[in-house]
């Protein structure tokens, strides 16, 4: 079998004295969406960061492409190709959608970033349009089109966020249980930083305690 | 909003609040006379026109402005509108002025104006050094976003090693020069280290330590720096290795003309005047630049400026290092140009200007800088010559005591009308080429 493209093994990571993430283990493997679905507070963000080091890990080991990454900074972590659409979207507001895709490219150069540019305005026809304006003038749903656009300037081997692109090795953090679920080739489910289950995506839907947790549950 | 009536009532309630605050500090005036005793005067005639000013004013403004203060934020949803045509010739009116600057000094002077000195001096390369220090802040504090609060050390570090090169090792101000700038940016490295781990208020409080560092080194290291008599005759610039000053062997001398001071003074404006360029160049072209990019970015938001894989240690180590270095270049023209240097110059007063100057030009903008600047340091100079304030305040009001106040006056108001500075819209960096038209397909030739 092949190396996994991401494997978390027994991670731990805490916020001050606060345990976030209790050994927590993951994998992703290349050309695979991966979805996490958990409730608000169980650790889905805690453990995107964690990948990038921001929180560090505490125990455990991160491999990225049979690699540690565990001990690595958070730029050094971006630089392996890994991008993220972090949550709360975070684009640079005062700079033009232009600039922002710039540095979204930062890791690779200029090299490609004509033919990059073109093929992500090609996904988000709307960001074409909008080249010049800043960022922060741009509407909700724009400047998360621009936070996922930005990260796949990087030509990403490993995307972390929400977002859904096929051929491309992703791991989706969600709230939406039953969209990720459908979406995903597997899916871990999180409980207040553990992971209690996983499976494959269609499995993972027709299990009652998930339809009742996550998915009916939230429909009141 | 907007009544008359409206507006006189907070017209009058402007008055009385003025009158309220007037009474205890305008109204008596408490001096001592020869045996010691307090004589008090009263200064009704000021309160009540102060207080009438107040008045006037507030009813103006809101005759004038319905909306009064509250329109304060500009509603600028777009930056792609183009530029009125006056804004696009600026630049070039503006070099061309800036170039003729001392030639018009001479003509006003010659024609029963102000001395010469005065005119190229207090607001020709005063101006000028400080939009080269403007200029250096802005690229740490308006660009990359770090509030340095202690940013005289830089131009302290720059003047005394200039200064202690030219007299101790007898070095040209022209190899000088340009050492003085790396040592200031060496430092500027040195200080960016603590503050790696710093956020916002923490930097400024780190930096302003710093300045304070470095001032009291000057104070007490007295067999190097002086202490607080500090360093004099400094050897001025030279041109191709001549002099410009009266003595045989100089320039003029060589050439034939007669010595004159406006020689020297006009080398040394175009002097500053060519750094000042430079510097305004030089962050021009950063700003282009990747690493000039991320420093903007990291202003913006730093955490996702590390997710990008943007190395923000070495942004901010190198924030630093660059602001500094123009801050060292424009300590060490200071010290040239004045030949005198003490740490009286390197004061807290100094770096709260030069952050006055940054804020108010509009964080980042540099055409802000230069015009803060201007108004700024020629503003401080000019009150104290304004006798048009004699008239309203009567004969024995002093301008030059005042300045500082009015000054603040003036600097209170700017932020309550323009609270994002002067120039608050940011000139982007990249400018497509072919102009996208709403819809058509500009970008599309690449798919």
């Amino acid at each position: 079998m092949t190396v996994p493209l991401l494997e978390i093994q027994d991670v731990s990571a805490f916020y001050g004295n606060i345990q976030a993430l209790k050994g927590v283990s993951l994998d992703v493997n290349r050309g695979e969406i991966v979805t996490l679905i958990g409730a608000n507070g169980a650790g889905k963000s805690t453990l995107m960061m964690t990948v990038f080091g921001s929180p560090r890990a505490r125990d455990g080991e991160i491999l990225f492409e049979g690699k540690p990454i565990t001990q690595l900074s958070t730029h050094a972590i971006a630089r392996l190709r890994i991008a993220q659409s972090p949550e709360g979207r975070r684009i640079f507001q005062r700079m033009t959608v232009l600039e922002n895709l710039q540095m979204g490219a930062s890791v690779d150069g200029s090299a490609h970033f004509e033919e990059d540019l073109a093929r992500v305005t090609q996904l988000f026809p709307r960001l074409r349009e909008r080249l010049t304006q800043r960022g922060g003038t741009l509407s909700g749903g724009e400047q998360q089109m621009l936070a996922i656009a930005r990260a796949l300037m990087s030509r990403p081997k490993l995307t972390l966020g929400e977002l859904n692109r096929q051929g491309m090795t992703i791991f989706l953090v969600e709230q939406n249980a039953f969209h990720a679920l459908k979406l995903a080739h597997r899916a871990y489910v999180m409980v207040n930083g553990v992971i209690t289950m996983s499976g494959s995506g269609r499995e993972l839907l027709a299990r009652p305690e998930i339809r009742q947790a996550y998915l009916e549950g939230g429909r009141h | 909003m907007g009544a008359p009536a409206d507006a006189l009532k907070k017209a009058l309630i402007a008055g009385l609040v003025t009158l309220g605050l007037c009474f205890p500090i305008v109204a008596l005036r408490t001096d001592a006379n020869f045996s010691n005793q307090l004589v008090l005067t009263p200064r009704w005639g000021l309160t009540f026109t102060l207080a009438a000013i107040a008045a006037v004013g507030v009813f103006l403004i809101s005759l004038l402005r319905p909306a009064g203060f509250e329109r304060a934020t500009p509603k600028r949803a777009l930056d792609t509108a183009p530029p009125h045509p006056f804004f696009r010739y600026l630049p070039r009116i503006g070099l061309v002025l800036l170039l003729a600057y001392p030639f018009l000094a001479l003509a006003i002077s010659a024609s029963g104006g102000p001395g010469l000195l005065k005119l190229v001096d207090t607001y020709g390369i005063q101006i000028l050094i400080y939009v080269l220090l403007g200029l250096g802040l802005n690229i740490i504090l308006g660009l990359a976003g770090l509030l340095d609060l202690g940013f005289v050390a830089f131009y302290a570090v720059g003047a005394y090693s200039s200064a202690l090169l030219t007299t101790t090792f007898g070095l040209s101000f022209w190899i000088v020069l340009p050492l003085a700038g790396i040592l200031a940016a060496f430092w500027g490295v040195m200080i960016s280290l603590p503050v790696l781990r710093l956020k916002g208020d923490y930097i400024a409080i780190v930096t302003l330590a710093f300045a304070e560092i470095v001032r009291l080194v000057l104070v007490n290291w007295v067999p190097v720096t002086g202490g607080y008599a500090g360093i004099s005759s400094i050897p001025k610039p030279t041109l191709l290795g001549l002099s410009l000053g009266p003595e045989p062997g100089s320039l003029t001398s060589l050439l034939g003309i007669p010595f004159s001071p406006f020689y020297r003074l006009a080398f040394m404006y175009y002097l500053v005047l060519a750094l000042a360029l430079a510097a305004y160049w030089a962050t021009l072209r950063l700003r282009t630049l990747p690493v000039g990019r991320a420093w903007e970015a990291m202003r913006e938001d730093e955490i996702a400026c590390r997710s990008l894989g943007i190395n923000t240690v070495a942004t901010k180590v190198s924030a630093f290092a660059a602001g500094a270095f123009f801050g060292g270049i424009a300590g060490a023209f200071f010290s040239a140009h004045y030949g005198f240097i003490s740490p009286k110059s390197f004061e807290f007063l100094e770096s709260a200007m030069i952050v006055a100057i940054v804020v108010l030009g509009g964080l980042g903008s540099m055409i802000g800088v230069v015009i803060a600047a201007t108004v700024m340091v020629g503003g401080t100079e000019l009150l104290r010559e304004l006798g048009v304030l004699k008239a309203v305040f009567g004969p024995d009001f002093d301008p030059a005591q005042y300045r500082m106040l009015l000054f603040g006056l003036a600097m209170v108001m700017l932020m309550v009308w323009r609270p994002k500075g002067l120039i608050a819209t940011r000139e982007p960096t990249v400018r497509l080429k072919p102009q996208p038209t709403r819809g058509a397909p500009a970008v599309s030739a690449g798919e």
